[in-house]
Formats: structure tokens, C-alpha cells, sequence
């Protein structure tokens, strides 16, 4: 197994008012070729920020951030990315949106094969009926689906996603879980998932990374024992259970040490 | 028409119906010298004259040229100027403090400014109004565009998009809106600026009409005039509206 992307001895810190101001902190890991990743922690912890640097819109202080052997540069087509926010374009149509990426000089891809390829997506996460809709008349969970076909249609190798299902209710959620487990049964790619929720980390992923409050750095990479295709049923299992509970005191542990770093902050008032 | 229509048009009707209905009780009531306050079927009267005798329409559409002349060439300017104060930080810095403290100069004021350098012609008029298009439209303009999120940039960006694909399919598509925003304030204030603008010796328009018959206080005219302009106003407007609706039809608007 080839590895993806490299965390190397990654720091990441700002000059802030108040002095200097750590984000991230000795984070190294490596991402392989078909590996789903989930990283967890507190929020506000700098699981984002180490998200960032890989999609390549922020770069570390020290250590090396390594896509394919080589530093990461900046955002590509290769490293696809399912923004928190969505990031639908309001101006285009469902359809208009999945097209986008594949009008790009960058992905080289033929006029005549775009439209079957915004067929297959928009088939594929349901949205077939609403091909020639606005965004602003799709529900949250259809956006985020769009969002996603999106993403795919440009064929990235890796997906980074930015806590995606955070904003949805708990029954979308659940399905936009099993829909992204049945699609990357097909379509394989190597994913790496910011997550705050335990569950979604175990159902989803093959590893999880649990961070620190901040700074972030690793507190423990755990290796998940389900193998895929995983269906919901693998959530009754003792051993998922097991794994529930380990991490959530990790995450607890964490959540605990951070409300511990701010009280100085609001007592001080 | 169906109901809804009828409806909508009625309930548009009704405040000009009641503006007509006060006009003629204020000019019954006595409290005012009825010789100050033609009644709105006299104005009517002189509209028809003015229209079939003196040329009514040589006013309109000399008035309207220049507004059209003058809002165009403001927003062309104001677009580019606007969208590099909103976009680029070290611009605003550098240009805020002159556009705000032009802006702040009322165009009537300038009038005689005008007269020396650029004489009582056409062109002074014009410069009048592209003074007053330009101004209220730059603001639009960069405030709308450094409210632009940089979310959909970055989603470009990690789609493959380079700097001109992001600036042709991202960036233009979300300037837009300001753009039809700035030209709607533009054209109410180069109306509003229109009979300062024709304070210079103007022969024809509704601005001179209006000078004209203040001096021969024929009150009337006066009126006719006065309509006239915000006649052709609501109608460009409507105008305009109906283009932005279909523009961007895309937008999420809380009223339809």
C-alpha cells in the first residue's frame, strides 16, 4: 500500500496580540492509498487547520505537509474538498454546479463526455429531478449531496471533508453516511474526515486520529476493525461499543483539558 | 390579468389615487391661495398642450439622453474603480478617504466650477451627472464587492479553477448583483441631479422647462415638469427591476 499524504513534524502557529499562538503541534501521520481517516477532537482544537494545510490553503510553520511524495503547494483538483458551508454556487443550476469543474482547463475533460458524466453523479446522489433547480430550493441534505457530486466529478484521488454532515438533522445525516459508504464502495479513493462525532468516526472510517486540545497533536491513532462494505448493524457490536466508549473518554479527557485552558479567560472579567 | 394581478395592480393604484384626492383637498380647503396650487386636471390640461404644441417630448427626450449618458458612463467607470477598492485592501486605503470626501460634495454645488472649465454645453451637463452616477455607484459597487465570500473561491480553486477561470466563472457571476444595484441608485440620483444639471443654460429638458417656468411662474408647468421626471424615473426603474429579476433569478429573496 502506497502512501497519499504525509503529515511530517507539522507545526502550525500565529502571531497573535497576545503572543505567539499554537495551532497545531508535531502532528505526523501518513494517509495511504485507500485509507479513510477520521480525525477527531474538541472543536476548535486546529482539526480544521490540519485539514487546511493538506487541501493547501494554509502552510505549516515547521515540518512538511507531503501529497504524492511532494510538499503541498496549494489547492489542486487532485485533493477534492466537501466545504463545512457546502460552498454550492447560488448562480448555477444543480446541474450547472456538478458541470463546473469538468469545464476547467485543468481536467482536460471533452465536451462531448461531460454531460454523461453529470448524469451518472446526479443519478447517483439523487438528484436526477432536480438537474435544472436553483440551490436556493434544495434542502440542506440535498446541497450537501450536490456539494459532494461536485467533488467527485473532477475524479479527485482524495477526499478531505470538513466536518460535512455537521449541519444536518440526525436522520439525513445517517443516510448521507451510508450514501458516502456505498459510493466510495464503487468509486475508492482515499478519504480524510474531520469529524466531532465519535459514532461517525468508527462507522466510517478504517483509522482515527484523536487529537489534542489545542495545540493539536496526536493523542492516540486507534485502527478500526470493521471491514467494509459496513452496514448500520455494525453499530450494535459489542466491539463497537468498546471503541465508543474508549474514544469518547479520549475526546472527553481533551474537551475537559480545553474548558480548563479558557476558565482563566472568563473568570477574569 | 388574473386576481392576483388585479390585486396587485389595484393596490398600486390606490396611493396615487389618494395623492390626487389630497391635491384637490388641499386646494378646497381654503387654506391655501388657489392660485398657488393648479388643480390636477388644469396640470393635465397643460400636459396635453405641452405635449401636442410646445414639444413636450424634445424635453423628455433630452433629459433622458443625458441622464442615460450620464449613469452609463458613471457606472462604467464606477465598476471597474469599485470592484479594485472592494477587492484589493491597499486600495481602499489609499482612495477611501478622497472618493467619501467627493461624495459627500453636492453636485449643484460644483455648478459654477463647471462652468469655468467646461463651458455651458452639453458636456457640462454631462460632467454633472457622471459626477453624481460615478460616486453613489462606486460605493455600491465596493461595498458589495468585499462582502463577497471567499468560500466559493476556494471551492474554484480546489476544482481546479485557476486565476482567470475564477475570475470569469466566479468572480463576475457574484459582481453582478452590485452592478445592477449601483446602476439602480446611480439613475435615481442622476434624476434627482437632472435639474441641477440643467441650471446651465439648457435650451430643452425638463430641468430647463421647470427654469423656464419658475420665471414666468407659470406653476403649472411647473407641475408637468416635476411629474414628468419622476414619470421617467419609476419607469427606468421598473425597467431595471424587471432586468435584475431575470438576471438573477438564482437569488435567495425573501420577497419574490
Amino acid at each position: 500500500m502506497s502512501t497519499r499524504a504525509q503529515f511530517d513534524k507539522v507545526s502550525l502557529s500565529f502571531e497573535t496580540p497576545k503572543g505567539r499562538l499554537n495551532v497545531v503541534e508535531d502532528v505526523s501521520y501518513d494517509i495511504n492509498d485507500g485509507d479513510f481517516i477520521a480525525v477527531i477532537g474538541p472543536s476548535g482544537c486546529g482539526k480544521t487547520t490540519m485539514m487546511s494545510m493538506l487541501a493547501g490553503f494554509q502552510k505549516p510553520t515547521t515540518g512538511k505537509v507531503l501529497f504524492d511524495g511532494r510538499p503541498v503547494a496549494g489547492p489542486g483538483p487532485e485533493r477534492g474538498v466537501i466545504f463545512q458551508e457546502y460552498g454550492v454556487f447560488p448562480w448555477l443550476t444543480v446541474k450547472q454546479n456538478i458541470a463546473f469543474g469538468l469545464t476547467l482547463n485543468a481536467n482536460h475533460v471533452p465536451t462531448a463526455e461531460r454531460d454523461a458524466i453529470c448524469e451518472h453523479y446526479l443519478g447517483l446522489m439523487g438528484l436526477s429531478d432536480f438537474a435544472n433547480s436553483w440551490p436556493k430550493h434544495l434542502s440542506g441534505g440535498m446541497r450537501q449531496r450536490l456539494a459532494i457530486a461536485r467533488a467527485y466529478a473532477v475524479k479527485p484521488q482524495f477526499l478531505l471533508m470538513d466536518e460535512p454532515f455537521g449541519a444536518l438533522d440526525a436522520q439525513t445525516r445517517s443516510n448521507m453516511q451510508n450514501l458516502l459508504l456505498k459510493v466510495l464502495e464503487t468509486e475508492g479513493k482515499t478519504v480524510m474526515l474531520i469529524t466531532h462525532s465519535v459514532e461517525e468516526a468508527i462507522y466510517l472510517a478504517s483509522r482515527i486520529v484523536v487529537v489534542t486540545a489545542r495545540p493539536a497533536r496526536i493523542k492516540e491513532i486507534i485502527d478500526v476493525p470493521f471491514a467494509y462494505p459496513r452496514d448500520e448493524s455494525i453499530q450494535e457490536r459489542p466491539e463497537f461499543a468498546e471503541l465508543r466508549s474508549h474514544i469518547r473518554q479520549l475526546v472527553m479527557d481533551e474537551y475537559r483539558a480545553q474548558q480548563a485552558q479558557m476558565r482563566p479567560v472568563s473568570f477574569s472579567e | 390579468m388574473n386576481g392576483a394581478g388585479l390585486r396587485r395592480l389595484g393596490l398600486g393604484l390606490i396611493p396615487w389615487i389618494g395623492a390626487i384626492l389630497l391635491w384637490y383637498t388641499v386646494r378646497w380647503s381654503g387654506f391655501v391661495n388657489v392660485s398657488l396650487i393648479p388643480a390636477p386636471h388644469q396640470v393635465a390640461a397643460k400636459f396635453f398642450e405641452l405635449l401636442t404644441r410646445e414639444g413636450l417630448l424634445i424635453d423628455v427626450f433630452a433629459s433622458t439622453r443625458r441622464v442615460f449618458l450620464g449613469v452609463a458612463l458613471g457606472i462604467l467607470v464606477a465598476v471597474p474603480v469599485g470592484f479594485l477598492l472592494g477587492w484589493y485592501r491597499p486600495a481602499r486605503t489609499f482612495a477611501d478617504p478622497m472618493i467619501n470626501f467627493f461624495r459627500a460634495l453636492p453636485p449643484i454645488a460644483l455648478i459654477p466650477l463647471v462652468i469655468v472649465y467646461f463651458g455651458v454645453d452639453e458636456l457640462a451637463k454631462l460632467v454633472i451627472l457622471f459626477y453624481a452616477s460615478f460616486f453613489s455607484g462606486v460605493i455600491v459597487m465596493y461595498e458589495g464587492v468585499s462582502q463577497i465570500t471567499p468560500l466559493y473561491i476556494r471551492v474554484a480553486q480546489t476544482l481546479g479553477a485557476n486565476q482567470a477561470e475564477i475570475f470569469r466563472k466566479v468572480i463576475i457571476p457574484l459582481t453582478v448583483p452590485h452592478i445592477l444595484t449601483a446602476l439602480r441608485v446611480a439613475l435615481g440620483v442622476a434624476w434627482a441631479t437632472l435639474v441641477a444639471s440643467e441650471l446651465i443654460a439648457a435650451q430643452r429638458g425638463l430641468g430647463a422647462m421647470i427654469q423656464n417656468a419658475s420665471t414666468y411662474f407659470l406653476l403649472d408647468v411647473i407641475y408637468v415638469g416635476i411629474i414628468c421626471i419622476g414619470l421617467i424615473a419609476l419607469i427606468m426603474d421598473l425597467i431595471l427591476r424587471k432586468v435584475t429579476a431575470r438576471l438573477l433569478v438564482w437569488q435567495d429573496r425573501a420577497i419574490a
